[in-house]
């Protein structure tokens, strides 16, 4: 789960990491309120969407840059009622972009040097690692492959928690070594990593961590995200959910236990298990048709919860035929066979539905659907219904 | 036997009173496998369908029945405690069927398993089986058969996939092992192709990987080095778009890592033989092992 830049920065100075003074705005009343908070002179005025790439991003409206250094607050008022309400697009958010919810005032800062600080899981040793770098507000990924001496690595015992000499190794790989600014940076790197283990993040970002013209090191952004299965123990961090940054479709597929994710394709698929959901996908790939989804049902998904799959995968106008496909392991296949015919009461099904059945309760399952009258296309294999399913699509195409 | 479970093998089942933990137990006890007590704090002294007997610790289990391995079915909250438990209390194979465990809990899990002896497959995975003798976990019995062919994978129904592909075409299966699908597994793909290689039982090898880390990188460079038993490889995910996370906590494309375009290359360079289709697996296989 991710969240705002404004809220990870409230967390932040929780934790005792330094952060420029700053206030969130909902609407053009709060703008001027949390504007009277800030003295007077340049502002920063930054859009609060769950993506990045802001400052190079461009409004539907025609306005440019999600970002702006504002000269005064006059200016800043006018930068942030470009924002608000209007829709950012950015290299991350897709051609759809973002509607701005919140604008977010920043004192700015005179900026000496640039960095990069970020705490996250390392897979291949299932530890923290803290990264770090002295090429601060680009991609991490990029300097990784132009420049990797140019970043620090500590992989942190999760036992024995963060030590002074990981935050001496990060402090020198970034160069420094007058004593004031190694002290500063112990506090910030304690303060981020009680953060990240604390909370359950899944990762803790400060892309730039600066070094300001008058000696402080301060965190200019923040970007965190959370373990999801996790936050039964943080209400305070589930609250900080914005259900507005994300797909409807997915948070309604969620609410009933099914993992969805909408692709741009055409023929929807409905799967249990992860791993044969993503290869039922490939599978669609290959056979020259196109995924418009990714859904898991998961393993103990009830009657109703497929039913309200296929009203999610249906409300996607891009789909023009349906594979199911199901292996059931723990799932039973009479279960989903009701679930397709309780769906066909409700959802008008309407274009070519081709079903794949296999394992607990095969034959009680098969026997449901070739007694219900549906027009169901039956498949032995998995082959067998992605070929079908392809060709079904095209044979309706031709009508 | 093949690896890790068979005939000798003595389960403890942490959590099998539970609704969902009691049907796959029976399911498991009625294939053959031998569940010798069960652990659910509280319920110490009862018994398990009115013949297992219930502890309230595991270190009861492992001293009045000799169990040599667990089965853990506990809920996401408190599973990380019972497979420390289950570390603690000497337990030698730990089968961790739970999804959904916080990863911070389970990056301490795997710090006290590396001081340990013991081994743990999952969790979020589907279990271990070896055809014939022992099934601990949700795995549908039905579609395995005793034979010579070691699968190991990350995916629950990929699996069965590449089971029942097997068992179709006449061919068995040493042992099945479901890795499980998190970020932080106790056993890795290596781990699973080391012990297959070294099995005189298994002959050849089937792995099915998916997007996210790089643990299949890591056994295509092993099984270059030391793999001379034919194997075949399945990748999922072609098609999934980065930065999104597919239904496993781990199956991620992130930073330009973990894609399965990279990790199909990794495998071709070292010689495996990749299925093009997840209905192709079992016969990819064959078409450089003969059985």
């Amino acid at each position: 789960m991710n969240i705002h830049e404004y809220q990870a920065k409230a967390l932040f100075a929780d934790f005792g990491i330094p952060v420029t003074k700053g206030l969130p705005a909902r609407s053009p009343d709060e703008f001027k309120a949390a504007l009277a908070e800030l003295p007077d002179g340049p502002v920063v005025v930054k859009s609060q969407i769950h993506a990045g790439g802001r400052g190079k991003g461009t409004f539907k409206s025609g306005y440019k840059g999600g970002v702006k250094v504002c000269k005064d607050q006059g200016e800043a008022l006018d930068a942030a009622k470009n924002m608000l309400g209007n829709v950012l697009v950015t290299h991350q958010t897709g051609e759809a972009g973002r509607k701005v919810k919140t604008v977010y005032f920043n004192e700015p800062c005179d900026i000496a040097k640039e960095y990069y600080l970020a705490i996250l899981l390392d897979r291949a040793t299932s530890r923290p690692i803290i990264i770090a770098s002295t090429e601060g507000g680009v991609e991490i990924e990029k300097v990784a492959e132009e420049t990797p001496e140019k970043i620090t690595r500590v992989t942190i015992d999760p036992a024995s928690g963060l030590q002074p000499f990981h935050k001496r190794k990060i402090a020198y790989g970034l160069g420094f070594t007058e004593k004031e600014d190694l002290k500063q940076l112990d506090v910030l790197l304690t303060g981020l990593y009680r953060l990240y283990w604390e909370k359950d993040a899944s990762l803790a970002e400060i892309n730039p961590l600066v070094k300001t013209a008058d000696g402080r090191i301060i965190a200019l952004d923040a970007k965190v995200g959370f373990d999801e299965n996790a936050l039964f123990r943080h209400p305070d961090i589930r609250a900080l959910r914005d259900l507005d940054e994300e797909d409807p479709k997915e948070v309604e597929a969620s609410k009933h236990g099914l993992s969805y994710i909408a692709l741009d394709g055409n023929i929807a698929c409905l799967v249990n298990g992860a791993g044969l959901a993503m290869a039922t996908m490939d599978i669609i790939k290959h056979f020259g048709g196109n995924p418009a989804n990714f859904l898991d049902v998961g393993g103990g998904a009830s009657e109703e919860a497929v039913t309200e799959a296929f009203r999610i995968i249906l409300s996607d106008k891009q789909v023009e035929g349906i594979l199911v496909n199901i292996f059931g392991g723990i799932m039973s296949c009479q279960r989903i066979a009701k679930g397709i015919i309780a769906a066909a009461k409700t959802v008008s099904i309407d274009v070519p539905l081709v079903v794949r059945l296999e394992g607990n309760e095969v034959e009680e399952g098969k026997k449901l659907l070739s007694e219900s009258g549906l027009a169901i296309t039956a498949a032995d294999s998995l082959k067998d219904a992605a070929e079908k399913v392809v060709k079904r699509v095209e044979q309706a195409r031709e009508g | 036997m093949a690896v890790l479970v068979g005939k000798d093998t003595r389960v403890v089942g942490q959590g099998i009173t539970g609704t969902f933990g009691s049907l796959h137990a029976n399911r498991n006890i009625e294939y053959g496998t031998n569940y010798v007590a069960a652990v659910t704090p509280g319920k110490g002294g009862q018994r398990f369908e009115d013949k297992v007997p219930i502890f309230n610790t595991v270190r009861e289990a492992v001293e009045k029945e000799g169990a040599n391995a667990s089965v853990i079915f506990v809920p996401p909250p408190f599973a990380a405690d019972s497979i420390l438990e289950a570390i603690d209390s000497g337990i030698e194979l730990i089968v961790c069927i739970t999804e959904g465990i916080p990863v911070r809990d389970m990056a301490l899990v795997k710090d006290a398993l590396v001081k340990s002896n013991t081994r743990l497959i999952g969790p979020n995975c589907p279990g271990i089986m070896t055809p014939g003798e022992c099934n601990i976990g949700i795995m549908p019995g039905y579609i395995a058969m005793p034979g010579k062919v070691g699968v190991v994978s990350r995916s629950g129904t990929l699996t069965y996939e590449a089971m029942y592909q097997l068992t179709q075409l006449g061919h068995g299966q040493s042992t099945c092992i479901g890795i499980g699908g998190d970020p932080i597994n106790g056993t890795s793909h290596t781990d699973a192709i080391r012990l297959f290689n070294e099995d005189p039982a298994t002959e050849a090898i089937i792995m099915i990987g998916e997007i996210g880390g790089s643990a299949e990188e890591e056994a295509a460079a092993y099984i270059k080095e030391h793999v001379n038993k034919p194997v075949a490889a399945f990748i999922a995910g072609t098609t999934a778009p980065p930065g999104r996370r597919m239904g496993h906590a781990g199956a991620i494309v992130s930073g330009g890592s973990g894609g399965a375009d990279a990790k199909i290359k990794a495998l071709k360079d070292a010689g495996i033989a990749v299925a093009p289709t997840p209905s192709d697996i079992a016969e990819t296989l064959l078409s450089v092992y003969k059985g």
